[in-house]
């Protein structure tokens, strides 16, 4: 069935609140408003005021509320409208979600979902639009999950619900109207495991969330150009799949990583430097990261675009990559 | 003490009987607590305990007290200084030891130390090391409480140099929004580390807190153990009705610096003996006892003299326990440890 990507996430919420009565939806307008992006459409009407619940804006009192009844035994998914106002209640996600299993010893463990939209949004300027995941992929303790696709949505985010520890779903505001077939039923895609999207011989394109899609359109070109290129959506950024990586930069040799944060100890980072320890022989050409720009995000939509990486970027870079340019 | 007056085996006071065993296990906690931390300090000082070390001495009242009042499946969680309450509420000491010495035994296998104490076992949910953070988490444990209808109350501790982190406001106007099970006790020891409440607080009478928010508060003498017991079942009778949380502000003090690096310097010698010999928890419970017959000076030097022998044989135990396993480095982050969920493991082995 051809779905959205946000119904997407509203299918999985909704199949895992019926499978499981733990689990239940908190966040700002979540419930009478129907989600600022609507992701929560109409679930206030099936499962009623008990399991999903309206917060005032109070990040880090709702983050830490989810953290205690995860440790309680319930199966908090704590929704942020957007990713950059979690910032106001990473202290629970990192000291307190995170840390608990380790530091109590294995005594309590924390099953819940932090989620909500991240990544450039569109002319919201520099506090509303940007890509955090490397921050929050530093930590162990923590899994980070940024699906690219409608049918990717579902399946991760049902098995991050199931997920017996806190799990960082980063949705993408400007994804959330895609429209693709998503698998009806029980469908489960296992945290930490890598898509290839495309196949390709010439050069691995490793992208995650919308740059995913960025990477299959510089794909497309890049064919017309004769350079056949394959392209990685890592899905889950930690763990990060690294052994299907490998085994794509053993056959191409090449390597772009594309990502919407900033350069500076970003994903791209972390993948070139994995395969420097563990692929370096495979390499033809130094690993190229595509990466956002090193500043803030301004408003005016020239500034914007130039901000965020494009598609011609990506191609650019792969003929780069394989000594075209 | 003209409220209170033997009756049989015990203390009446104020329409409350205390019977002979309960006022000797008070007093007997107090005091187990007041040795352990001592002994505690001293390892502290021998080195053998490394880190950061917040002990409770002269607080015991509040935490014996707490945990009398308290039903065993009701959740507790507090600060930092954590010590006495999860011995209070009755963890095995020689694995509290342990955990101070980091050692395998530890109640969180050696990963935590002296600010990460936990025992599920006995809804001890910590030991939390950022100031205030346990407040919104003790929410959550509320919020679970209220979810399937359970009937435990959340009793959720914090100290008076957490009053004015945000995070415990969002979690007192979620609390009462909700109407949630949970007491918010602030154990008042009058200074957060070098800083006094005056100098830290627009409002000092911390049982106000919560007013904005409709929170009722009170204000209980915290060095008074059977007083403090006493109104702590008020508040968490309050709590466990459904009427919302409470607020109790634990008037109480701590004899020794925030930590052990702490010489506090900011508070005066006679301050400091004013508590102690005026008011401390221990002397006062002692003195009624003796004045109701229950117990004479003699008896309680024995009891001293015995909690001290049990004492040193805890920390000999603890002591002579190993470090815990290497393989223990890579336990417990994850649940269900996935392939590729430590991508740096290999890096150290």
């Amino acid at each position: 069935m051809k779905i959205t990507y946000r119904e997407a996430l509203n299918q999985a919420m909704c199949e895992e609140m019926e499978r499981d009565e733990r689990v239940f939806l908190m966040g700002e307008e979540v419930a009478e408003y129907n989600g600022a992006y609507k992701v929560s459409q109409g679930i206030l009407d099936k499962f009623g005021s008990r399991r999903v619940i309206d917060t005032p804006i109070t990040e880090l009192g709702f983050a830490g509320l989810g953290v205690g009844a995860a440790m309680a035994g319930l199966r908090p998914i704590v929704e942020f409208m957007t990713w950059n106002f979690a910032i106001l209640a990473l202290d629970q996600i990192v000291n307190a979600a995170a840390k608990m299993k380790y530091m109590s010893g294995g005594q309590y463990s924390v099953p819940m979902v932090f989620r909500g939209a991240g990544g450039s949004a569109a002319r919201v300027g520099a506090q509303h639009s940007q890509s955090l995941e490397n921050w929050l992929a530093n930590v162990p303790g923590l899994k980070v999950v940024m699906p690219s696709n409608p049918a990717d949505a579902k399946g991760l985010l049902k098995a991050a619900i199931r997920d017996n520890d806190p799990v960082v779903f980063i949705e993408n505001e400007i994804n959330y109207g895609d429209v693709d077939t998503v698998p009806e039923g029980d469908y489960i895609i296992p945290l930490g495991k890598a898509d290839v999207k495309r196949t390709g011989k010439d050069v691995t394109i490793v992208a995650h969330s919308r740059m995913t899609g960025f990477a299959l359109a510089a794909a497309s070109e890049l064919a017309g150009q004769g350079i056949d290129a394959e392209v990685i959506d890592p899905r889950t950024i930690r763990p990060l799949d690294e052994t299907t990586i490998l085994a794509s930069v053993a056959r191409t040799n090449r390597v772009v990583t594309v990502e919407e944060g900033w350069r500076f100890a970003g994903i791209g980072a972390e993948i070139a430097a994995r395969i420097m320890e563990k692929g370096f022989d495979d390499l033809d050409a130094p690993v190229i990261r595509v990466t956002g720009k090193d500043v803030p995000m301004a408003y005016a939509a020239n500034l914007e675009a130039m901000t965020v990486p494009s598609v011609a970027d990506i191609v650019e870079a792969a003929r780069v990559a394989c000594s075209r340019a | 003490m003209s409220a209170q007056q033997k009756q049989g085996e015990g203390i009446m006071r104020e329409g409350v009987f205390y019977g002979e065993n309960t006022l000797h296990r008070l007093h007997d906690s107090m005091l187990f607590i007041r040795r352990f931390e001592e002994k505690a300090g001293q390892m502290y000082g021998l080195k053998k305990i490394g880190g950061f070390c917040h002990l409770c001495n002269g607080q015991e009242a509040v935490c014996v007290g707490l945990h009398q009042a308290t039903e065993a499946t009701d959740y507790m969680l507090t600060s930092y200084r954590d010590h006495g309450h999860v011995l209070a509420r009755g963890s095995d000491p020689t694995a509290v030891m342990a955990e101070l010495l980091g050692r395998k035994g530890g109640i969180v296998k050696g990963k935590g130390g002296s600010m990460h104490m936990f025992d599920s076992s006995k809804n001890f949910a910590g030991g939390n090391g950022i100031v205030g953070e346990q407040v919104p988490i003790g929410l959550g444990f509320g919020f679970s409480s209220w979810y399937r209808n359970d009937g435990r109350v959340t009793i959720c501790i914090m100290g008076d140099g957490s009053i004015n982190q945000g995070a415990v406001y969002e979690s007192f106007n979620m609390a009462a929004l909700w109407k949630l099970p949970i007491v918010f006790v602030v154990e008042n020891n009058q200074y957060a580390m070098g800083t006094s409440l005056e100098r830290a607080s627009a409002e000092t009478h911390l049982f106000k807190r919560g007013i904005s928010f409709t929170i009722p508060g009170m204000k209980i003498d915290g060095m008074d153990v059977l007083e403090f017991e006493k109104k702590m079942r008020e508040a968490i009778a309050h709590a466990r009705s459904g009427e919302g949380p409470i607020l109790v502000e634990a008037i109480t003090y701590r004899y020794r610096g925030h930590s052990m690096s702490d010489p506090a310097t900011y508070r005066t010698r006679a301050e400091v003996d004013e508590w102690r010999t005026g008011r401390d928890p221990i002397a006062r419970l002692q003195a009624q006892m003796i004045e109701a017959g229950l117990a004479t000076e003699d008896s309680f030097k024995q009891t001293d003299r015995d909690i001290k022998k049990e004492v040193v044989a805890i920390a000999k135990a603890a002591e002579a326990q190993p470090e815990p396993d290497a393989t223990e480095l890579w336990t417990d982050v994850y649940s269900d440890p996935i392939k590729g969920a430590y991508p740096y493991a290999d890096k150290v082995s």
